[in-house]
């Protein structure tokens, strides 16, 4: 199975990415723009049944594709 | 007193540190592989700058993995003396060693010039030899040095005097303008709650000799070496 990884800056961490990004939307006249958040996504090729893949996809996260100080992170398995 | 330097793929102040400690300081000092699994007779351990494992992922945070690293956490805990320098720091922190962590610069630019620092606290085996009220110019080299931790770790760091620099202007005080990266409190280093851990994202080991006609960051390693052994002469 195919699982994503999305890893975001926590809502209390600076994020300067997302801020210029958003004011370069602003600046080629794109309306409507509210808050821009710049993340890391990650896709894993995994063997195993998904509760497992889930369970061990979340150990690793937790330790290593995510700093728990400063990002939130999203799993998402396809079957 | 024998000093040890990690050495990581991606590791380019390694030999920097090496020749500051053998050559400049006159001690016998080792580059250790990330593979060793011992810090052998080492009595300090130096974490280098750099960019290990191409700052993937996150800076430090493949390195922290390295087999060398469950060495260097078992060396600290039974109260070895570990300075991490600017890459160095990042891996202390993604380790564990040190709260926090270091993000991208609120710029987004790689700052690379020299700043002052202001010395936050003499209480420690990193800044104890540093004469009262010096303000250190040293030079800074990263693209994320802004020093992030959760407020309630701030407010302990603050309480346990464990600031070990501040970014300075050149009157030596702490103002927005002065800070390069965007760091919580103008914060440059920090040390651990037991005092034996520091991280900075400055570069000491390359404002160390006369011949550079830099010579503050040579305080740091004169504070080390004092703390590692009170006898020796530090002139």
């Amino acid at each position: 199975m195919k699982a994503k990884v999305i890893i975001t800056p926590k809502a209390e961490v600076l994020d300067p990415q997302g801020k210029t990004v958003q004011t370069a939307l602003e600046q080629m006249g794109c309306t409507g723009v509210g808050e821009v958040r710049v993340g890391k996504y990650i896709e894993i090729e995994m063997d195993g049944e998904h509760d497992e893949v889930k369970a061990k996809l979340s150990e690793y996260a937790d330790k290593f594709l995510a700093n728990p100080n400063i990002e939130d992170y999203r799993l998402k398995l396809e079957d | 007193m024998n000093f040890a330097v990690l050495q990581f793929p991606g590791s380019n102040c390694d030999q920097d540190c090496v020749h500051v400690l053998r050559n400049v300081m006159g001690y016998p000092t080792q580059l250790l592989w990330h593979k060793e699994n011992n810090v052998g007779d080492a009595d300090a351990v130096v974490v280098p700058g750099g960019f290990s494992y191409g700052d993937y992922l996150r800076t430090g945070s493949i390195a922290r993995f390295s087999p060398v690293m469950g060495a260097v956490k078992e060396f600290a805990d039974n109260g070895g003396f570990v300075l991490g320098i600017c890459n160095g720091f990042q891996i202390l922190c993604e380790a564990g060693l040190l709260p926090g962590a270091l993000i991208r610069n609120r710029s987004l630019q790689f700052r690379c010039e020299h700043v002052y620092l202001k010395v936050a606290t003499y209480n420690s085996p990193f800044t104890s030899q540093i004469p009262e009220g010096k303000l250190m110019r040293i030079p800074i080299a990263h693209g994320e040095g802004n020093y992030f931790c959760d407020a309630n770790t701030l407010d302990e760091i603050e309480a346990n005097d464990r600031i070990l620099f501040q970014y300075a202007d050149r009157e030596g005080d702490i103002t927005d303008h002065a800070n390069p990266n965007g760091s919580l409190k103008n914060i440059a280093g920090i040390c651990n709650a037991e005092r034996n851990i520091a991280g900075m994202m400055p570069h000491p080991e390359r404002a160390a000799e006369s011949a550079l006609n830099e010579k503050d960051g040579r305080l740091v390693f004169e504070s080390l070496i004092q703390s590692l052994n009170p006898a020796s002469t530090t002139a």
